[in-house]
């Protein structure tokens, strides 16, 4: 749960929104904040926050705040 | 046979044979996806191609010029499956091409993107040098095309460091601190083409920076460097003289194919990745030119399904340069750009097209 409240926090951070939008079911491009700019910033907002090394595959599959949850997951963050 | 067949195994790795076995299929399929789809489509091609289209070769598959995005709403979904509409670059006066994406058709152009641009720079995304100024996102619903390029790009890169700053002046301080600090490094360098030559080959430096180890990926045309006497040879030439540089990369794509990229290799030819492919057509009669002989250049392509892309004509002249034999193991075929066609070349495509 900790760390779930961890990746709320970094979504809010990167892409200035608010948390109550941080939910399962937030896509990419599914909000204005979410753009293929504010993407980047997220992948680094992440990799810095849980300490983990993001390949390209993850920046592209990463397509909702699910998916951020399953591939933080892969890189041995528990969730 | 589905286009995830051809994405799904290393690119470039099929030969002519079998790539024309697997595309004539999907081709097919999408020509009648379109024609069923999109009555615009279908008027074009019964136009030209006649009702009944006779698919022996890929050579068969009708194709429609790529203006012809300009002067109609040429799309195979409902309206409410839009998801992103590209618009291309059109110079002043000129009407701008729309493409229309729905989630599907843009989910697979990422990943093809992906699967090209990794199989020349791995998996692990690499500190990344863009030869460009954030500036081009400023304006976020219409990204100019260098814009979409960087951000096409810019999964492949960490650190990403941009050299020019707010007002497109060259910052020499971020390029020497990026060299200085990747020194000797695998690192990832992008830039339009023009823009590498101006603001990275003829930067001055009180050191030689080694860059052996990076991997420079370029694109945008040669225009206004064939301007100033500098051909492909020569720009790979002075790269290698100045920095060491010999992972050189230029590619060859457009708006109206999103992700389906031919990139050139050592051999400073392009090649036609496992689910797109290049035809050399004579300008004059639409015939398909042999090897070594210009022509305008036709792109195939799998991935357009929101959009009858799949087949286009372009305004671009080429030459085909061989099939299956590149240096470096890349098979399939591999051409070369010559340059834009004259409108007198394209009067031809125009009076058979705008009847």
């Amino acid at each position: 749960m900790e760390n779930n409240q961890k990746l709320i926090n970094s979504f809010q951070e990167a892409l200035g929104l608010d948390t109550s939008s941080i939910v399962d079911s937030l896509t990419y491009q599914s909000v204005p904040e979410w753009d293929s700019i504010s993407h980047m910033i997220l992948i680094s907002q992440l990799e810095e926050d849980f300490n983990v090394s993001l390949e390209t595959d993850d920046v592209i599959d990463m397509s909702s705040f699910a998916k951020a949850r399953e591939i933080l997951a892969k890189h041995g963050v528990s969730f | 046979m589905k286009v995830d067949d051809l994405l799904n195994v290393p690119q470039f790795s099929l030969d002519q044979a079998e790539k024309d076995k697997a595309m004539l299929v999907l081709m097919k399929g999408l020509h009648e996806h379109h024609v069923a789809n999109s009555v615009a489509y279908k008027e074009i091609c019964t136009r030209v191609f006649g009702t009944k289209v006779d698919f022996k070769t890929l050579e068969d598959l009708p194709f429609i010029p790529v203006s012809a995005f300009k002067n109609h709403q040429l799309m195979s979904i409902n309206e409410g499956d839009i998801f992103k509409v590209l618009t291309s670059s059109g110079t002043t006066g000129q009407s701008v091409s729309r493409i229309y994406l729905d989630k599907d058709t843009a989910r697979l152009q990422s990943v093809a993107l992906s699967k090209i641009i990794s199989h020349v720079v791995g998996p692990q995304r690499l500190p990344m040098l863009v030869i460009d100024s954030k500036a081009v996102f400023e304006n976020k619903l219409s990204f100019s095309a260098r814009g979409a390029g960087i951000l096409g790009l810019a999964p492949f890169g960490k650190d990403h460091t941009y050299v020019l700053n707010e007002n497109f002046e060259p910052d020499e301080a971020v390029l020497k601190g990026f060299l200085e600090k990747y020194d000797g490094q695998r690192i990832f360098i992008f830039g339009f083409t023009f823009m590498v030559w101006q603001f990275l080959q003829k930067a001055n430096f009180d050191k030689k920076y080694d860059l052996s180890n990076a991997i420079l990926m370029h694109s945008g045309g040669w225009k206004k460097l064939i301007d100033r006497a500098v051909d492909n040879a020569t720009f790979r030439l002075k790269l290698k003289e100045k920095f060491n540089l010999e992972h050189i990369y230029n590619y060859y794509g457009m708006v109206e194919q999103v992700g389906s990229v031919f990139m050139e290799n050592q051999n400073g030819y392009l090649h036609a990745p496992n689910f797109a492919d290049v035809i050399i057509r004579n300008p004059v009669d639409f015939s398909v030119q042999p090897i070594g002989q210009p022509g305008l250049i036709q792109v195939i392509s799998a991935l357009p399904i929101s959009y009858p892309g799949h087949s286009l004509l372009t305004e671009d002249i080429g030459v085909l340069e061989g099939v299956d034999d590149s240096q470096g193991g890349w098979k399939g075929k591999y051409f070369r750009i010559l340059g834009r066609a004259k409108k007198a070349e394209l009067r031809g495509c125009s009076d058979t097209f705008n009847k």
